[in-house]
């Protein structure tokens, strides 16, 4: 889905940046006479160029307070977020013993695992007792325990593949896999709002990569067709392999993949399927299987299906799953597991346990309340956006949905407004979208109840208004529009 | 007959015509000059050749598609790649559990013994009731926990810097530090030994990158004064420059000479950046790291990194150095942006293990001792040839005659097999192919203080059976 911006926005953002960039320029001009600490010693170039945090220093700097904010509870449905001063204009910012209540919808508490469980924390307690924190080594070499295994076999089940093995980090996870996998020779065709981890891990494989245009399968096949038709960029030599990247839920979008029609074009083509459920596993599907079971595709047609456990399962770590032989041959080389400290044991239980949860093991429908809830909260909180007036981004059943900003001003003024009134809420600019289309990011959980959203929803309207932020017709003038036009 | 020719054409030109055109005479010449003209023009005109270009149709597009044949997703699976990692069944400290037999634990990098140690299973416990596991978020969306801003502020005090930076993996946190700071057209000059977190950040900073010779001062010295010289030729632009070692090498067990480092980075103006995974809470009289082990102040270290999986118990790393470097990071470390903060609980756990190494000083004089006296068992076994500093927890243990990097690899395996048969779990370091350095692999064995001097004598024992056994089927 593209977006696209109304011409007054367009217009009034381009001159708020152009202001920004001005004045920014002119400080710096008058930095220049008066600066003597900042200098490097002679004989050094400075550490950041002034170009290269012109943006921190000009722009971030001002509404600084809009992102770190530290919280001092468990990141569930409410939050106690501490409240911060600052005495140098926003430069640096200090913790308070206040904090402030608030409604959470930030956090990537999809199954509201964010927060201590009847059935989790125990068993995760319990492993502590028996595993302590760390194995102080590599799975590779003498880090790889029991839970470690009986979470590799449980995921490969839950996602309905062969085999899995899992990484401590989510980011670490894409960017230590795909240099494994693919190398000189290889292409990587990677949807062009892939996230920063997956490009790491692209970049640093030493393929070459190309982009497609966001969930556009047709320009896939159009870029797949050429790509095998060139071959390799001067030799013309053929392609060793082809991948092509794509994610189950874009995080700053919101949507769905397409992922039929792309598992169709990379049948067709010959290309490897790379699909990071990141958002998506656990927080989708009739029994949270993520993506492919929302679409009905079978996943023996992904040969890679990655995932994290940070968002739905409320841990950390990430997971790879595929053919047994491909994850025997990720276990001989990928960097993750030979070298990196194993996945902590509590933090692997607490996995487990939430996987078993969902699944109904343990004798309770407690799982399967959680995924409807997640599901019937999603929808309602984006249809009643979607009602007021507001530019909802993304498809139904994502628990993912941004609001369009697009005025830099608006991004300080609608997050201290609802902060205000006790919502928390996530905003989001340059450089993780484009310029002109900064966003405000809501994610809901299974933990919030209707009357948690019914709140969230009255902040954000009046807000919105505050701000002026409805950008659509209400839902009431285009019903009453349509009537007109059939009278 | 052609002479006539010519003064007929000759008496054409010279006859002068009665045209006037604009006061100009209209002879001969002009009409030939002219005409020349026009062939020139009209040759300027034309286009020049080439061959016509055809694109590809979508039949013969169809077609290529239709014949490329990819290679499989990954290798075929060869025999050495089907290594069983042993499995833990219980917590890996000094002792651990292998297939049900108690073993003694020579793998964990548990250098103080702080894996399992009450105080921190009390702290993690703590916050797990009241934070939850995860962070379910970054550390810019409501990810950032008050013990991660307290676990911060710990290690800043702990090691003398004004502020530091936590990553949720201890990878990724060089991996992320150096492409931070050096872009394209900056200089990395790295040790060739460095592990591939290490060359992780190296290759996607986009920086020239030179190494030298593993942890060989001359050598570094002599890619400077090349640089040096280099520079005064050309007269370039300032880049920044940077000299990445590691304070023990993970691959070696080496220690960098980090007072001949920090010399020859003040010489020729470079910054440095130390890895201080395996040094910290291991060198220096109070733990503190390299620096302290040189009495050289933490200052002069530009960056520092270290991941928190080794001496500390815990997961995750960090980095600090001047509030600049701290600062930058936040919105430029991509570990740190777009990822997921490190779970609470672990945060806890460091901050526990941290007071847990100032209060007790004799932790440290354990682990030296233990490193002092295991080493001293290994060097009576002549099979093998024992490498690394003789201060690291490390300890590389290679063949005296070695075959090849492969037979070796396997013998050394049997070793660690038959070891294990005997109740001692070690390791042999393994490569991944990814992996750009050269050192070779060995027996890789971690001295703990929570290690008794009986168990370690009993440890190179057993080493030194296993390896006589071993080696007498070959």
């Amino acid at each position: 889905m593209a977006v696209t911006i109304p011409y007054f926005a367009a217009l009034t953002t381009y001159f708020s940046y152009g202001l920004l960039f001005v004045f920014g320029h002119l400080r710096d001009f008058f930095r220049g006479f008066t600066r003597s600490d900042s200098t490097p010693p002679e004989g050094y170039a400075p550490l950041c160029r002034d170009f290269e945090d012109f943006y921190t220093r000009r722009l971030y700097h001002r509404i600084q307070d809009c992102f770190n904010r530290p919280i001092a509870s468990a990141p569930n449905a409410w939050i106690d977020v501490i409240e911060r001063y600052s005495n140098d204009n926003n430069k640096t910012l200090h913790r308070t013993e206040k904090t402030r209540h608030c409604l959470n919808l930030g956090s990537y508490n999809y199954l509201g695992f964010a927060a201590q469980d009847e059935y989790c924390t125990p068993r995760v307690i319990e492993t502590l007792d028996k595993f302590a924190i760390s194995t102080c080594a590599s799975r590779a070499e003498g880090g790889t325990t029991s839970v470690h295994e009986e979470l590799e076999a449980l995921i490969a089940d839950f996602v309905g593949k062969p085999a899995a093995l899992t990484y401590g980090m989510g980011f670490a996870t894409n960017s230590t896999t795909l240099p494994s996998l693919m190398g000189k020779g290889c292409l990587i065709i990677s949807d062009s709002l892939n996230h920063s981890s997956i490009v790491a891990g692209a970049r640093g494989s030493g393929a070459k990569v190309t982009v497609f245009q966001h969930n556009i399968p047709e320009h896939l096949e159009e870029v797949l067709r050429q790509a095998i038709a060139d071959g390799q960029p001067r030799t013309h030599r053929p392609w060793k392999k082809i991948m092509v990247i794509v994610e189950g839920i874009y995080s700053m979008e919101g949507e769905l993949c397409r992922l039929k029609e792309i598992v169709a074009v990379t049948k067709k083509y010959k290309a490897y399927l790379y699909l990071d459920e990141a958002h998506s596993i656990g927080a989708i599907g009739k029994s949270g299987k993520g993506i492919c079971e929302l679409q009905g595709v079978d996943p023996a047609n992904v040969d890679i299906m990655m995932g994290t456990f940070t968002k739905s399962f409320g841990s950390c770590g990430g997971y790879i799953a595929g053919s047994k032989e491909l994850i025997q041959y990720l276990k001989s080389v990928s960097p993750g597991h030979l070298y990196a400290t194993a996945m902590s044991p509590p933090a692997v239980q607490q996995v487990i346990s939430a996987l078993r949860l969902i699944r109904g093991e343990d004798g309770t429908d407690r799982g399967a309340r959680k995924l409807a809830q997640v599901r019937e909260n999603s929808n309602f909180f984006r249809e009643e956006l979607r009602k007021m007036g507001c530019e909802v981004l993304g498809d139904a059943d994502s628990p993912v949905m941004p609001v369009m900003l697009y005025n830099p001003a608006k991004i300080p003024a609608f997050n201290r407004e609802c902060f205000k009134r006790n919502v928390a809420v996530v905003t989001v600019a340059f450089p993780a979208t484009p310029l002109l289309l900064s966003r405000a990011r809501v994610c809901i959980s299974a933990a919030h109840t209707r009357e948690d959203l019914v709140r969230g929803l009255e902040v954000i309207s009046e807000v919105s208004d505050m701000v002026k932020l409805k950008y659509m017709p209400p839902e009431e003038e285009v019903d009453a529009h349509l009537k007109e036009k059939r009278l | 007959m052609a002479s006539k020719l010519v003064d007929s054409v000759v008496a054409f030109l010279d006859e002068p015509f009665d045209a006037v055109i604009l006061g100009v005479k209209i002879d001969g010449h002009l009409l030939v000059e002219a005409v020349l003209i026009a062939a020139i023009v009209f040759l300027l005109m034309q286009k020049s050749y080439q061959p016509e270009k055809k694109p590809l149709t979508q039949n013969e597009i169809d077609q290529l598609c239709e014949e490329w044949v990819p290679e499989s997703l990954h290798p075929p699976i060869r025999e050495e790649m089907k290594i069983k990692d042993p499995v833990l069944e219980s917590a890996a400290g000094p002792h651990t559990t292998v297939d049900g037999k108690e073993v003694l634990n020579l793998a964990s990098a548990n250098y103080l013994g702080l894996v399992g140690h009450p105080k921190i299973k009390e702290a993690c416990e703590a916050t797990l009731n009241k934070y939850g596991v995860g962070a379910c978020g970054p550390r810019g969306f409501y990810g950032t926990i008050d013990v991660h801003l307290d676990l911060e502020a710990k290690i800043a005090q702990f090691l003398k810097t004004p502020d530091s930076i936590l990553y949720s993996y201890g990878l990724a946190t060089v991996a992320s530090a150096i492409p931070a700071f050096c872009k394209r057209g900056d200089l990395l000059i790295a040790d060739e030994g460095v592990h591939w977190g290490i060359q992780n950040g190296l290759y996607l900073s986009r920086s020239t990158v030179k190494l030298f010779k593993h942890n060989d001062m001359k050598h570094l010295e002599s890619l400077l004064e090349e640089v040096m010289r280099e520079d005064k030729r050309k007269k370039k632009a300032l880049v920044r420059r940077f000299i990445v070692v590691e304070a023990i090498y993970q691959n070696s067990g080496q220690m960098t000479p980090l007072d001949e480092v920090v010399r020859l980075k003040e010489k020729y103006k470079f910054r440095v950046l130390v890895d201080e995974s395996h040094s910290l809470g291991v060198l220096g009289k109070t733990g503190r790291g390299i620096t302290e082990h040189f009495k050289i102040p933490v200052e002069k270290v530009d960056i520092l990194t270290a991941a928190m999986g080794y001496a500390l118990g815990s997961a995750g790393g960090f980095c600090t150095g001047s509030a600049k470097v701290v600062d930058h990071q936040r919105l430029s470390g991509a570990g740190y942006c777009f990822s997921a903060s490190i779970p609470p609980y672990l945060a806890s756990g460091s901050i526990a293990a941290i007071e847990i190494i100032e209060d007790n000083p004799d932790l440290l004089v354990n682990l030296r001792r233990n490193i002092i006296t295991f080493r001293k068992c290994l060097s009576s076994i002549h099979e093998l040839v024992v490498s690394g500093h003789e201060f690291s927890p490390v300890i590389f243990l290679q063949l005296k005659k070695p075959v090849s990097p492969s037979a070796d690899a396997a013998i050394l395996q049997k070793i660690a097999d038959q070891m294990l048969e005997e109740s001692v779990l070690v390791t042999v370091s393994r490569r991944s192919i990814l992996d750009k350095c050269k050192l070779p692999v060995g027996l890789r064995l971690t001295v703990s203080a929570a290690h008794t001097e009986e168990e370690l004598h009993a440890a190179a024992a057993s080493l030194q059976r296993s390896v006589q056994s071993i080696l007498q089927k070959q």
